[in-house]
């Protein structure tokens, strides 16, 4: 230590000869590999006592208040108030329904649920692997979700008295599924137009990229915050007094234009990633600009950004949460209602409430996020050629 | 060949071309009027890209006027203010953490500067602690001993996949709030305490030696610098030690003799503390919500970094007899750094804007005070909110021009 040192200008001096080491085992014993992992220098053994200590410290405080002190059946929040009691899961079972579908009227919540399973039906056929070589669905697929199933939607969930179906006001509508239709519809204007702003930013013609680019990094350099008080104070402002803009139409805008200035530079990326050979080579084949990209550049383009997509996506489900700054129930928001209920409110009313949200986001989001990482590995496998 | 429809097949064409909409009314429109002479120059790239544009311009433009005379007249028929005369009114609320001095009865332009200075606050206190728990948990996640990568990777997957705004919530409203009164307060190390009415820190003050402390320290310094600039000490003595020794001992010496600081700590009188510095809980929530959540992605950049250098880089350093911290310090994190740099900038934006949040919680940020009171209050909404915005990108740009210039400083220098 004290004859090693670093002399001025960052040049390393040894001035004595490292100590000699024995030649390394051929294999070590199991329990040796194991002192080597855990206990190897002062320092290893040191951070595992203090992170052994911490998980023993922490673990069974944590497990009695999740599983063995909770409550899991009550009718009100009596049970919940007694002292030493753990998670409130009563509370959370009997506050389901609200936080799933917010004020819906009780016997129209079928329509909510079709639309939720179709939904995740079309999700799941575009989002399953498919093996090269196979006829390609997935355009289809994506062309029902992005253009046939919002229409769709919108008359399940908002009503159509032609068929049958009474309308039911957005003001009612909040909890998980309002969270979903925000991140939906986040996603559903957030491909084309940030297909559209990637496809100007990189225009040869310079207002077209100016006015692209402008708008994507006045959008990426403000908060989301801002953004949906603009859209929910200004936007009535922007339009005719005549024209009238839902509560919830607002914020939605709000929500699908911050989406698309971050989309657009994701999409960027795997622009500038697709080779200059393939603009040459389909433009020596005669296709046109167009046709270039939509048969040639863009499907390259866009598998290969999968994941930045994704990732997008996670971060955009996040942020659906701040939408309840300007009114809106989304699902964080009824549990925050929920959780100040008198008849159940107790010291653990708040705890087991946000325990329960996060194990919803946490659950989604990481779930996404192997998703993710599973197509970047397939990617680079079928670059390597390893997969057909 | 070319089994996709829509594409120009080849072949023969003799005398015979298929029927085209486009040629069609080129043929027809063919030197009539102005739809003639457009048509005639639009297979010419220079003229078409040019005409694009202009429409382009045109339609925006038309776009923009329709929005701005509809704001007009909105703002009129409801009586908005359109200018910006409310800075100069009476604000009339008060503000819980004021750094400059403000009361109700400062201008909204006070309110103003009150606001972005909590944020800024917040913000820079934020980035500190952010960098250092994720510089930390990004190289526990790498560490050979599993408990310790465990533990980090848990971190990570479990913080950075809920959403600030819940992890706020949860410190504000299921930890802070339901901590006990003064009277039970938690006494936490070096005298701070910790109850529902936000953090007790001890307040230091300067006394008489501070001077002296200061000047005894520069002195240390500078001959500390000298001693390790010319060599001055022989190899074999322990050199690093002698060095601290020279750089920080006059000032310990000249501290024993005089004390440069008095600790005012926080007293329990009556119903409350008195005394010390008092950190809302409001800001405590903020600032480790903020804090967690953003290390949890910088863990993954600074992971990301260090993976990025390659092996032999580190196996060089060890068959050159270096240690594994000076393998760390000198020949790894310089080179992870310039991986790290432009991600990290970008996290670094993102704590900024996100500490927008604070709204949420009650903190007395920019959002909070101007585009939430100061707007309800005065009904400016199109001036309040463009403002806050200006103030953001304002405050993007200079990070990413401080982080741009870091990272021009630490680019690889070829030759």
């Amino acid at each position: 230590m004290a004859s090693n040192s670093i002399a001025p200008g960052g040049t390393y001096l040894s001035h004595k000869n490292a100590p000699v080491l024995p030649p390394p085992k051929q294999k070590d014993a199991w329990w040796e590999r194991l002192r080597r992992s855990f206990f190897g220098t002062p320092l290893s053994a040191f951070l595992t006592l203090l992170s052994s200590g911490l998980i023993l410290w922490l673990t069974p405080d944590l497990l009695r208040f999740v599983l063995f002190d909770a409550v899991w059946n009550a009718p009100d929040g009596e049970a919940c108030r007694v002292p030493g009691a753990g998670a409130c899961w009563a509370f959370v079972w009997h506050k389901l329904p609200y936080f799933i579908f917010g004020s819906y009227p009780e016997h129209e919540r079928w329509r909510v649920v079709v639309t939720l399973v179709l939904g995740a039906l079309l999700l799941a056929w575009l989002l399953w692997p498919q093996k090269m070589g196979k006829h390609p669905d997935k355009p289809f697929a994506a062309a029902l979700l992005f253009l046939v199933y919002p229409l769709v939607a919108l008359v399940l969930l908002l009503g159509a008295p032609i068929f049958g179906l009474p309308m039911v006001d957005t003001d009612l509508w909040g909890g998980i599924f309002l969270s979903l239709v925000v991140a939906g519809v986040g996603i559903v204007v957030s491909m084309p137009l940030g297909i559209i702003l990637a496809l100007g930013r990189r225009s040869s013609l310079p207002v077209i990229a100016l006015a692209s680019t402008s708008f994507i990094e006045f959008v990426r350099g403000v908060p989301m915050i801002t953004v949906l008080f603009m859209a929910n104070f200004m936007l009535p402002l922007f339009l005719p007094e005549t024209v009238h803009i839902d509560r919830l139409s607002r914020p939605l805008v709000g929500v699908a234009l911050f989406a698309s200035a971050y989309m657009a530079e994701v999409v960027r990326g795997g622009l500038q990633a697709v080779p200059k050979g393939q603009y040459e080579g389909s433009a020596a084949l005669g296709f046109t600009t167009w046709q270039s990209l939509r048969l040639v550049i863009l499907p390259q383009a866009i598998v290969h950004v999968i994941p930045g997509i994704v990732n997008t996506f996670i971060g955009l489900f996040k942020d659906t949460t701040l939408v309840a700054i300007v009114g809106i129930f989304d699902f964080l928001r009824t549990v925050e209602t929920a959780r100040l209920d008198p008849v159940w409110a107790g010291p653990t009313i708040s705890a087991t409430g946000y325990l329960f949200a996060a194990l919803f986001y946490g659950t989604i989001c990481f779930g996404m996020s192997r998703y993710s990482i599973g197509i970047e590995r397939r990617l680079a496998e079928r670059k390597k050629g390893r997969v057909a | 060949m070319f089994p996709v429809s829509g594409v120009p097949r080849f072949g023969l064409m003799i005398g015979f071309q298929p029927f085209s909409l486009k040629r069609s009314i080129t043929k027809i429109l063919a030197g009539k009027g102005l739809a003639g002479e457009v048509l005639a120059r639009w297979y010419n790239p220079a003229w078409r890209n040019t005409a694009v544009q202009v429409l382009f311009v045109l339609v925006l433009a038309a776009i923009l006027a329709i929005l701005g005379w509809n704001l007009r007249a909105n703002m009129l028929a409801r009586n908005i203010p359109t200018d910006f005369s409310f800075w100069n009114d009476t604000a009339g609320f008060d503000i819980n953490q004021t750094p400059i001095a403000y009361s109700p009865l400062s201008t909204y332009g006070r309110a103003f500067f009150v606001g972005l200075l909590n944020t800024l606050i917040v913000a820079a206190i934020a980035l500190v602690l952010t960098t250092i728990i994720g510089v930390i948990v990004g190289i526990g996640r790498l560490a050979e001993n599993r408990l310790v990568s465990l533990l980090a990777a848990t971190y990570v997957e479990v913080l950075r996949n809920i959403p600030l705004l819940l992890q706020l919530l949860f410190w504000y409203n299921a930890i802070l709030k339901p901590l006990p009164g003064p009277r039970q307060s938690l006494i936490m190390p070096l005298g701070a305490v910790l109850n529902n009415r936000g953090l007790f820190l001890p307040r230091p003050s300067f006394e008489a030696g501070a001077a002296g402390v200061a000047g005894a320290l520069a002195i240390g310094l500078a001959l500390a610098y000298l001693v390790w600039h010319f060599s001055i000490l022989k190899p074999g003595w322990p050199r690093n030690l002698l060095i601290l020794l020279l750089a920080v001992g006059p000032a310990i010496g000249f501290s024993l003799h005089m004390p440069p600081l008095a600790l005012d700590f926080p007293i329990l009188k009556g119903f409350n503390y008195a005394g010390g510095f008092r950190v809302s809980p409001e800001f405590v929530a903020l600032l480790l919500g903020l804090s967690l959540y953003t290390a949890a992605f910088i863990a993954e950049i600074v992971r990301a970094g260090i993976n990025s250098v390659p092996r032999g880089q580190s196996e060089a350093a060890a068959s050159l007899g270096l240690p594994p911290g000076l393998t760390m310090r000198l020949i790894i994190l310089p080179q992870a750094l310039r991986v790290v740099i432009p991600p990290l900038t970008s996290q670094y934006l993102n704590l900024v804007k996100n500490s927008s949040l604070a709204v949420f919680i009650g903190y007395p940020d920019l959002v909070q005070v101007f585009t939430g009171t100061v707007l309800n209050q005065t009904g400016a909404a199109v001036q309040v909110i463009l403002i806050t915005m200006a103030v953001y990108l304002g405050l993007s740009l200079m990070i990413s021009f401080a982080m741009n210039h870091l990272n021009r400083r630490m680019a690889f220098v070829e030759r």
